[in-house]
């Protein structure tokens, strides 16, 4: 890596936008990749705080719409405001852990440095950071080599490393064991707690109910509900979303 | 009388090889001279070709433009550039009559080098763009997810890829060492001054001097070997550390 890529000044993505970016408001959200629309006409408002489970069946869509409400792809048509601002402005304030991580071809280690160094932090958090999600010991390996749990781990210390103010996370713990998983929650939980806004799509009920302050439920691309937690799991408002607690298949 | 010439033939061959083998063990000052002029020529060439056909490579593999399949397909159609032609073009620019011509650089080692860099630079930029490019689809997203700019992208991929783009150097430069056409046309195989292995061994073989031809010849093959072995030690130690 040559040196003139970390005197790049790091702070120019930051400065881009300032304000709070929270609450956020979706509007007539639609997305069509090919024929059909994957999201169809969302509409959604999610508070300033806490953190928000994004349910579904598979291929309803929840990857997408944190790809989109990330600025990483763009609608067909809708809003999506953060604050004043649009989901590209404001990609640099945020992080997102993607379902399948993508770690770049060198060590663990080197793989925290390098977003640590691109984004202007402090390099000497590495270690503290990697220890925060029990990776020390494999500091020096290939991260490339590392077990699917582990590279989830890394992607998420990867995440953190960036100071976001919002932290997606599309199945980070799809392939933990329950150790792991409850060491990840518990690494989530101590985010939120320091303000962090959490939006994290799980399909563990056990995991969204210890987690969620509310529930958006998609089906098909549509909305299916969004509603608090505590009237989610005892008594969900759509058809959809009771078919799936039940354990009925709803494709 | 066919048997006895035969006979003979053979044994000049056998003493051909011989000699060769002396040559080459002495170290022989004019044998020396030519391996190290074809070394700094195909070399400087090499790392001429890499410092024009890298970031072509690079910025043609992450870049969406109109008209790109026409480059593709020109950068791969260019790779096949026979070397005879690109002599051929080289001298007519160099030529005293040609553009270029009062620079004074025909026959001299800097034509060579051109020519060859003319050679190799569109096979450094094609292949170089196809390692970047899968390296790129791969990490895009998450590279727009972390905000890299475009500059900071391409470090980082061009560093990932550094194994890929070594056996990609190193391709051009197998090439680039082992042609004849263009160095002979733009460098006319002067002695002391622009004699190369290649056009030294088709020189002393039509001559006749079997014994430095194949001496060449056996340098040349064992740097071709040697080449193609780091080509693979290369792509062992990468694949060993899970770097492709
Ligand atoms: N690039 C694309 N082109 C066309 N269709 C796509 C593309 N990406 C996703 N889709 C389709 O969009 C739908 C929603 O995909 P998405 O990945 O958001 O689902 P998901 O809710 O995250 O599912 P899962 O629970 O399996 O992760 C799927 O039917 C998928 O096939
Ligand atoms: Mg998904």
């Amino acid at each position: 890596m040559s040196d003139a890529v970390t005197l790049t000044p790091p702070s120019t993505v930051d400065d881009r936008t300032n304000g709070l970016i929270l609450p956020l408001r979706v509007r007539d959200l639609v997305l069509r990749l090919g024929e059909a629309p994957v999201l169809d006409g969302l509409n959604l408002d999610l508070g300033p705080t806490g953190c928000t489970m994004v349910m579904g069946p598979n291929g309803s869509g929840k990857s997408l719409l944190l790809k989109l409400l990330h600025g990483l792809a763009q609608p067909t048509s809708g809003q999506i405001v953060w604050g004043e601002h649009t989901a590209a402005d404001v990609t640099a304030r945020q992080a997102l852990v993607f379902q399948k991580p993508v770690l770049l071809r060198r060590s663990v280690a080197a793989n925290l440095d390098f977003v640590l160094r691109m984004r202007g932090k402090n390099r000497g958090r590495r270690d503290a950071l990697l220890d925060h999600v029990g990776l020390a010991h494999k500091a020096n390996q290939p991260a490339r080599l590392l077990s699917g749990g582990e590279a989830q781990r890394l992607a998420l210390a990867r995440a953190l490393a960036t100071d976001p103010e919002v932290l997606f996370l599309d199945e980070p713990t799809a392939s933990l064991d329950p150790a792991s998983v409850m060491a990840i929650e518990q690494i989530v939980s101590d985010a939120r707690l320091r303000g962090v806004r959490i939006i994290f799509v799980t399909h563990d009920l056990g995991q969204a109910r210890r987690m969620a302050n509310d529930v958006v439920f998609l089906h098909r691309g549509r909305l299916a509900e969004h509603t608090a937690a505590s009237e989610f799991f005892p008594e969900p408002q759509s058809q959809a979303a009771r078919d799936y607690l039940s354990g009925r298949i709803v494709v | 009388m066919f048997f006895p010439e035969h006979l003979e033939n053979l044994h000049s061959i056998g003493e051909a090889f011989a000699l060769a083998l002396q040559l080459v063990l002495s170290g022989d000052p004019d044998l020396l001279e030519i391996v190290a002029l074809s070394l700094r020529v195909s070399l400087t060439a090499t790392a001429v070709a890499c410092l024009i056909g890298l970031p072509i490579g690079a910025l043609v593999a992450i870049s969406r433009f109109r008209g790109r399949t026409i480059v593709l397909v020109v950068m791969n159609a260019l790779m096949g550039l026979p070397p005879v032609v690109v002599g051929l073009l080289v001298y007519l620019h160099l030529s005293r009559s040609g553009p270029l011509g009062f620079l004074g650089l025909l026959y001299t080692p800097t034509a060579m080098i051109i020519a060859q860099t003319i050679l190799i630079a569109p096979i450094v930029a094609a292949l170089s763009r196809q390692v970047l490019e899968d390296l790129h689809a791969e990490y895009a997203e998450q590279f727009r997810s972390l905000c890299l700019t475009r500059g900071q992208a391409v470090a980082a991929l061009l560093w990932d890829a550094r194994y890929s783009l070594l056996t990609v150097g190193l391709a051009g430069f197998g090439r680039a060492v082992a042609e004849v056409g263009a160095v002979i046309i733009v460098g006319g195989n002067i002695d002391h001054l622009t004699r190369v292995m290649t056009t030294a061994i088709a020189l002393e073989t039509s001559k006749g001097d079997l014994a430095l031809a194949l001496a060449l010849g056996v340098v040349l093959l064992a740097i071709s070997l040697s080449v193609n072995a780091a080509v693979q030690t290369l792509r062992l130690t990468a694949t060993r550390q899970a770097y492709v």
